[in-house]
């Protein structure tokens, strides 16, 4: 079995090859089997006879049901070769190590491009089962649907196949053995495994809790959306529009949890990436919000449809796009094209070509039969009624796509440049270039979310009483945004008037979603359960909104640099084109420093078995003594990058409370691994005689006999009572000790850290005349320093909040929507 | 026509305006040369580390500041003000992305963009590149 084709010559010891030759046959399998069942779906979506189509049915089913058991069985073993670290797969070397705890595996399998094609490929075929499980209800689109999500199986497949076809490579096999892929030297000995003693390892930033979970929620969200996709393709090349009442419960399940995930990622990016937040308009964020708006757009317009029969040709549009954006994120994200703009693209396979490919046969053939069925999509035409429901939704969706639009726009500029050779870079503060736009949007959809309910589909309400039903809702939020402006406030003016008072506008605008729609469920739904869909899950993106208003219009610096040394002067025009960024603070260990409301300590820095380097800092707050004051421990930690990069990337640490996070990170510190080059000087003193050093100097004022009563019995101790007198008139005591316990002598040095100081009583010279030998130590890396940033984001809570909220509706919605179809 | 369409041509257009308004926000690659020559303008600039200009960087004096020198492909140098903290690998990264403006002499840079080495030089599809951002 040791034996590999290419290299017949050696034989290699210690390979485990078995789990590869299966994942490559395993692969192949599910290419051709997604292929097969894509053809036979296709047969049978087009057979005219019941019984032609029942055998392809058939074939069909068993086609998608191997290639499920072929996907499952991959995953199965590339986690096997993961978890046994066998580092003769280039897969398990470049994304593990052996140090790696066992819930961080996960994460290693989807590091890589490959790993995350199977992840996706895996939510295809569990959704696709589900799909066959009810195949004995099947309408005509169901087919259509299997269609759809057999091919683009057969396009994932052919990602991580692996295969040569007329010397071009098609896709990249997770089960490529090292000794294949790189050209080391030490790869061609036979024994080369017993060399390579441990994995690459995981990217320190993905070694974090949230990286073992929000994958694979996001990629249930990217999986989802095929479906509604292929429910809408279904229905344009049957020309036939009945399959919405189907396709709306996935829809709504994909919304819930392709919007969970996104948000996932972004508690990651809050609790572990130092951006200083959750959310940077990074362009694969952005690549993953696209989808997810237009998705929502999609399930508003086609809601529309059903109860007026209009808005056909959006909710097509809107369906396919979803599934359409999905794939281009794939490409944006996969491609390396992002490179100069994105923090967190994935690294360039080389497959570039292949992805774009991927790309275009689904755009394509899309549009072409969208164009083609344009016309029989048309309204009936009739005059749209200005006070009714889904004249508000439509608009509301319409902004929603418009602003996604503008969204990917801006995040496709790479794209262009690549394509017309430009030179364009991202504006100077590319976050508040998407800021002052979706600012406008969150006020527009948060006040249609608001309303929409209240308001009658095909309209013809009696005239006030929809301004009536807004009464209570409205005085309440008129009270509530008092209470926000008036104890919570929004701080955020650096970006002038027009922005604050648009963060204020978009403050009430999220309140009165809240409010109205939890209004609307109690009052006029009268908390019916089945029905609190719509209304959960406006509130939670109400809730979102405030969220987001609240804890970015009011993030505020506490690290604002105050320890007064050499501190550049800030710029009182604000002129200094880096802005102001000095908002690191130097922590020295032990010295109490003052940062705004705290007063903050630096207290030890600890390592664990996995070389995270732990710093202790007590954070005290400041005021008046007769109050009790707040006081509480954070551990920002660094971890020792891998992956080739030097040095350590900074975990940061929050304080929760229920209104505010306290949220910090190292952005530098001193590394003491290199030895101490720097020696003691000796010098010879007696009581009363002082020392000078380059600061001051040291006296030395007294020396005791065992000062201390509580000492071990057969322990002397001489401790030497010093001062240290620092040239700005600090004056610091320092006691260095000698301990004799039988014949073991030891020396206690002590240190000033402020002065850079260490002292050690050496030995006693002459015991007569009272001289003693005491050492002097001057060390620029003896004071343990850290520069912190320190952030306070108050009300962030109200967004992870709304986040659960939201998703809680979509689930409600589905759920209820399920029913409603299974009782039909 | 509809009001829907009314509408729709609206939001368009609105939304065309913000990508147009947009446009006036975005900023360019330069060259060290030709970002002399736009004084105060923001821009982004693709360099590597002058090694002949020694790296000034001391947290105990000011956490805050850091003096470095650059070069580009094209054999312009630059000093290089950055009001933050040191990247981490900066003087070991092989390409660096700045963002800021130039004043007189030096350009006062608002952030940085690493690309860092790798270790898997043999293999071209490894990762070559390991983008770090640093910004304020």
């Amino acid at each position: 079995m040791d034996t590999s084709t290419n290299a017949a010559a050696v034989q290699f010891i210690g390979e485990h090859l078995l789990p590869g030759q299966l994942g490559y046959f395993l692969t192949t399998l599910s290419l051709v089997a997604s292929l097969v069942a894509t053809f036979s779906f296709a047969k049978a979506f087009y057979a005219k006879e019941v019984s032609v189509q029942n055998d392809w049915k058939k074939l069909a089913n068993i086609a998608f049901i191997i290639e499920s058991i072929a996907v499952f069985s991959c995953f199965v073993i590339l986690f096997y070769v993961i978890s046994n670290h066998m580092f003769e797969y280039k897969y398990s070397y470049m994304h593990s190590d052996k140090n790696l705890p066992a819930e961080y595996l996960l994460s290693c399998f989807w590091e890589g491009q490959e790993g995350s094609f199977l992840l996706w490929s895996f939510w295809h075929c569990v959704l696709g089962l589900i799909v066959i499980a009810k195949s004995k209800k099947w309408k005509q689109e169901s087919y259509g649907v299997m269609l759809t999500l057999s091919f683009t199986q057969f396009c994932l497949a052919t990602m991580v196949v692996g295969l040569y076809v007329f010397g071009y490579k098609i896709g990249s096999s997770p089960f490529n053995l090292l000794r294949d892929e790189m050209n080391w030297p030490i790869l061609a000995r036979p024994d080369y495994l017993q060399l390579i003693k441990d994995g690459t390892g995981l990217n320190t930033l993905l070694q974090n809790y949230w990286m073992v979970i929000h994958p694979p929620i996001l990629f249930l969200g990217f999986a989802s959306t095929t479906i509604p996709f292929g429910f809408a393709v279904a229905g344009l090349l049957k020309k036939d529009n009945n399959w919405m009442t189907n396709a709306l419960p996935w829809a709504t399940f994909s919304a819930g949890i392709l919007g969970l995930g996104i948000m996932m990622g972004a508690a990651w990016a809050y609790e572990s990436l130092t951006f200083g937040g959750y959310w940077a308009w990074d362009p694969v964020e952005n690549a993953s919000l696209v989808p997810w708006l237009i998705l929502v757009s999609a399930i508003h317009t086609a809601l529309i449809y059903r109860k007026t029969a209009t808005g056909l040709r959006v909710t097509y549009l809107f369906f396919g796009l979803s599934f359409l954006f999905v794939i281009y994120s794939t490409f944006l994200t996969r491609s390396g094209i992002l490179g100069d703009t994105s923090v967190h693209a994935f690294t360039d396979l080389g497959m570039n070509g292949q992805l774009l490919t991927f790309l275009l046969v689904l755009v394509l053939p899309f549009f072409i039969l969208y164009i083609s069925r344009y016309k029989f999509m048309a309204d009936p035409v009739k005059e749209d009624a200005v006070d009714s429901r889904e004249f508000w939704m439509l608009v509301g969706s319409l902004v929603l796509f418009l602003s996604s639009i503008v969204i990917i726009t801006i995040t496709s500029i790479p794209v262009f440049n690549k394509i017309f050779g430009t030179k364009i870079a991202p504006p100077e503060d590319p976050a508040f270039a998407h800021n002052q736009v979706q600012v406008f949007v969150a006020i527009i959809i948060g006040t249609l979310s608001a309303i929409g309910q209240y308001l009658k589909y095909k309209g013809g309400a009696k005239k006030g009483s929809f301004l009536k039903s807004m009464r209570v809702p409205l005085i309440i939020t008129a009270l509530i945004s008092a209470v926000i402006f008036i104890f919570v406030g929004i701080a955020f003016n650096e970006k002038g008037i027009g922005f604050l008072a648009a963060l204020f506008v978009a403050t009430v605008s999220s309140v009165f979603s809240i409010v109205s729609n939890a209004h609307y469920w109690v009052v006029i739904l009268k908390l019916k359960f089945k029905s609190a869909g719509a209304s959960i899950g406006h509130i939670g993106f109400g809730m979102v909104l405030l969220g987001i208003v609240l804890s970015s219009g009011n993030k505020t610096v506490l690290s604002w640099n105050t320890t007064g040394i050499n501190v550049i002067q800030k710029d009182p025009n604000n002129k200094n084109p880096a802005g102001n960024p000095m908002e690191n603070i130097t922590l020295f260990e032990g010295v109490n420093t003052d940062m705004g409301k705290y007063m903050v300590t630096y207290v030890r820095d600890t390592i664990d078995e996995l070389e995270k380097k732990f710093f202790e800092l007590k954070f005290v707050e400041k005021g008046d003594n007769k109050i009790k004051k707040d006081s509480f421990y954070l551990y920002p930690d660094v971890l020792k990058n891998n992956k080739g990069m030097e040095g350590f990337s900074a975990n940061p640490s929050s304080k929760h409370y229920w209104n505010k996070d306290i949220f910090v990170y190292v952005t530098s510190f001193q590394d003491h691994t290199d030895e101490d080059t720097v020696s003691f000087k000796s010098n010879q003193i007696k009581i009363g005689d002082s020392v000078f050093y380059s600061n001051g100097y040291v006296k030395l004022e007294n020396v005791l006999v065992n000062p201390n009563p509580n000492r071990a019995a057969g322990v002397n101790e001489l401790v030497l009572q010093m001062a240290v007198h620092s040239v700005t008139g600090l004056k610091y005591d320092v006691s260095p000790t000698i301990r004799l316990e039988g014949m073991n002598m030891t020396m206690i040095p002590d240190t000033v850290k402020a002065q850079n100081l260490i002292l050690n009583f050496n030995k006693v010279v002459d015991q007569t005349k009272g001289i003693l030998e005491i050492g002097i130590k001057e060390s620029s890396s003896l004071s343990n320093l850290i520069t912190l940033k320190a952030y306070e984001f108050p009300f962030i809570n109200v967004l992870w909040i709304g986040v659960l909220v939201m998703t809680l509706g979509f689930m409600i919605s589905t759920w209820a929507r399920i029913k409603i179809n299974n009782a039909k | 026509m509809k009001k829907t369409h009314i509408i729709l041509l609206v939001l368009i257009a609105f939304a065309i305006v913000v990508l147009i308004s947009y446009t006036g926000d975005l900023s360019s690659y330069e060259t060290i040369g030709s970002a002399k020559q736009k004084q105060g303008k923001f821009l982004n600039l693709i360099v590597k580390m002058d090694k002949t200009v020694p790296v000034q960087y001391d947290p105990v004096k000011d956490p805050n500041l850091l003096k470095f020198g650059v070069q580009d492909s094209l054999g312009g140098k630059i000093n290089v003000v950055f009001h933050n903290t040191m990247p981490t690998d900066m003087d070991k990264s092989e390409r660096l992305v700045l963002k800021g403006k130039v004043q007189g002499d030096v350009f006062e840079c608002s952030a940085i963009v690493l690309k860092c080495p790798s270790k898997y030089k043999d293999n071209p599809n490894a990762n070559q590149e390991q983008p770090v951002t640093f910004t304020n």
